[in-house]
């Protein structure tokens, strides 16, 4: 029923990141948010970024998900390599090699669930009948098979989480890509969420979760921990 | 680039966000509205107007003059012998004196006291083809001030209940008449400014006993026939030379009305009112934009976290600049086709007030969707791109 991305097998490089650098102009002042990143991650690994706010993790997940540019290094998806692109194709390859999960869920409130996770597939180009069987084929994945009529504020927030997960693995995108997706929700619903996460990562699924809770980040299968625009391997524990 | 799924669904949401701010969507399309409604209603209605007078004028023919006399203080009007040189004019065919009153008649034993008495020459009938029935009048009729009249449909219903007419015999003005003709429907300007409903009808007659009827003497009204192909600014001339003899260069005394030269009045009449029209469409729909333009810039802004989503998934920026040019669009032409049933409502009212025919133009409707159509395009262009440009970090921070 899923399979992870087409075309990757397990243990493939899938992400490659080479002395990856983000400098922000401020006025006169120029100041250095990564300083030097270099990160690889397979098809099929469940990675945790951690760190701290002002770290710069916000910085390397808005790279990784193709929504920023880096200033410096090399930075390559699925062999292609991310730098001069324009808008247009920066946004093609967001549709395809990423599906986001955010904290605050970011769903469409006049949409119900089934148009929201349709969404990536109308920006696919996905034919109407195809689009239709995939929304309830990811609906009922995240076990939403009841609710995929609803308003996002019909819904509770570990429900909202799961529209968002299924719209984010909607397109079978090369990478998870997801930013602190507990932190909007109470501890139990949270765990479910983490569960959900497990079960697509045994499914093959490429994950990289964004976090600064070290508990939430021990469900990763790695973890590597960014502070002050430096990236190292490991939970400062292992340090 | 837009496929048809992106396309419903851009154009289904538009029409929440229309639903979801009715209010506001309603103040932004009125001035759309306002617009087109009153060029529709505008165009039809002067477009009605000017063809019903045409219609009138193109009635005369335009070979056709019509002398109206004031008279002066030594002269009240025309004598038989002024007619007689009018008349014999080189290149006029015939002259048709007129002369209307009101009196009373009577048939079945009931008295009717509103009925108009329409005094008319035999060639008047030659020219204007009127009779629905029977016949108009003859020289004979006149020369002999024969005791016959025709009479108009209001009068077969009034006076002789729809009975047939020919052959009836009316008493009118202490006279008794033989109806031998009966008048159709006539798109006649004096029936688009009067109401009939108050009057018993009109019978005509001929046109020396409807002047003994008033009392009147000499004429003052008729209409003068030129022979087919004479040169009408000649014969108009001749005409009014001899009517400045006839008055004793009393100019203000006469008028003498050129069909042909009122139908080119007209007809500039009309060009001047499209052009002016035309002006007050531009205006009205420059403002009906600049709203339609300030509702999208405020619908970006409130929607720039949706934006900024719709960039992360996947939205490339033509795409997101085509979903609200979409949005502008359909909220123009919502208030065009608004605007269109308007005006053509206020023009279906005008027109049955003013008795002149109301005609749908499809064209000024089709001018009316195309222009919202273009004002959606134009003033949502911009807009439209503000938020085709957005940064999708920036717009995913903003709340």
């Amino acid at each position: 029923m899923m399979q992870a991305a087409q075309g990757k097998k397990a243990g493939d490089r899938i992400l490659e990141m080479r002395g990856i650098t983000k400098d922000y102009v401020l006025g006169e002042e120029t100041s250095h948010v990564l300083k030097g990143i270099s990160l690889d991650v397979r098809q099929g690994e469940f990675l945790a970024v951690l760190g701290p706010s002002g770290s710069g993790k916000s910085t390397l997940m808005n790279i990784i998900g193709c929504l920023d540019v880096p200033t410096g290094g090399e930075y390559r998806l699925s062999g292609r390599l991310i730098a001069e692109q324009d808008e247009a194709s920066l946004a093609r390859i967001r549709n395809r090699e990423i599906g986001f999960v955010f904290q605050q869920f970011q769903l469409l409130q006049k949409q119900t669930a089934r148009q929201n996770v349709e969404l990536p597939l109308l920006y696919a180009n996905m034919p109407e009948k195809k689009r239709r069987a995939r929304v309830e084929e990811v609906l009922c994945r995240v076990g939403l098979e009841d609710r995929m009529d609803y308003y996002p504020n019909q819904l509770s927030g570990g429900q909202q989480q799961r529209v968002a997960i299924a719209r984010a693995i909607s397109v079978n995108p090369t990478v998870l890509l997801a930013d602190e997706p507990t932190g909007a929700l109470d501890q139990k619903t949270g765990g479910q969420v983490m569960e959900l996460f497990h079960e697509l990562n045994k499914e093959g699924r490429t994950i990289i979760m964004i976090t600064h809770d070290r508990h939430i980040a021990q469900h990763a299968g790695r973890i590597v921990r960014i502070l002050d625009g430096n990236l190292s391997e490991g939970d400062i524990e292992d340090a | 680039m837009l496929n048809f799924g992106m396309f419903r669904q851009s154009f289904a949401m538009s029409l929440q966000n229309i639903r979801a701010n009715k209010l506001r969507s309603f103040l932004t399309m009125l001035g759309i509205v306002i617009g087109v409604a009153s060029v529709i209603a505008l165009i039809t209605i002067v477009g009605g107007v000017t063809d019903s007078i045409m219609g009138t004028f193109g009635d005369m023919g335009a070979g056709t003059l019509t002398v109206n006399v004031y008279g002066t203080g030594m002269k009240s009007g025309l004598s038989d012998s002024d007619l007689q040189t009018l008349a014999a004019i080189d290149g006029v065919d015939g002259i048709a004196p007129s002369s209307s009153l009101t009196t009373t008649a009577a048939y079945g034993g009931k008295v009717y006291d509103k009925v108009m008495v329409d005094g008319q020459n035999a060639i008047f009938f030659v020219h204007n083809n009127i009779i629905a029935e029977g016949r108009g009048l003859t020289q004979a009729d006149i020369d002999g001030n024969s005791l016959v009249c025709i009479v108009d449909k209001t009068f077969m219903d009034k006076v002789l209940y729809g009975s047939r007419a020919i052959g009836q015999v009316v008493r009118i003005g202490g006279y008794d008449y033989t109806v031998v003709g009966v008048k159709g429907e006539s798109n006649s300007l004096s029936g688009m400014f009067t109401d009939t409903s108050s009057f018993d009808g009109t019978v005509i007659v001929p046109y020396r006993n409807a002047m003994r009827m008033s009392g009147q003497k000499d004429v003052t009204s008729l209409e003068l026939y030129m022979i087919e192909g004479a040169d009408a600014a000649a014969v108009e001339r001749r005409v009014r030379a001899a009517l400045s003899n006839i008055f004793n260069k009393a100019k203000s005394s006469y008028m003498v009305v050129n069909a042909k030269s009122l139908m080119d009045a007209m007809g500039q009449i009309k060009g001047m009112m499209s052009t002016m029209l035309g002006g007050i469409a531009s205006i009205a729909l420059l403002v009906g934009g600049i709203g339609i333009m300030n509702m999208m810039l405020v619908s970006v802004s409130e929607r720039t976290k949706e934006i900024g989503l719709r960039k992360a998934l996947g939205a490339e920026p033509n795409r997101i600049q085509a979903q609200f040019l979409i949005e502008s669009v359909v909220l123009s032409v919502l208030g065009g086709l608004i605007g269109v049933l308007f005006g053509e409502l206020i023009a279906l009212g005008a027109s049955a007030a003013l008795k002149t025919t109301f005609t749908i133009s499809y064209r000024a409707i089709a001018l009316g969707v195309g222009f919202s159509v273009a004002v959606g395009v134009i003033f949502g262009w911009a807009p439209a791109r503000r938020a085709s440009r957005l940064n999708p970090i920036d717009a995913l921070r903003a709340d």
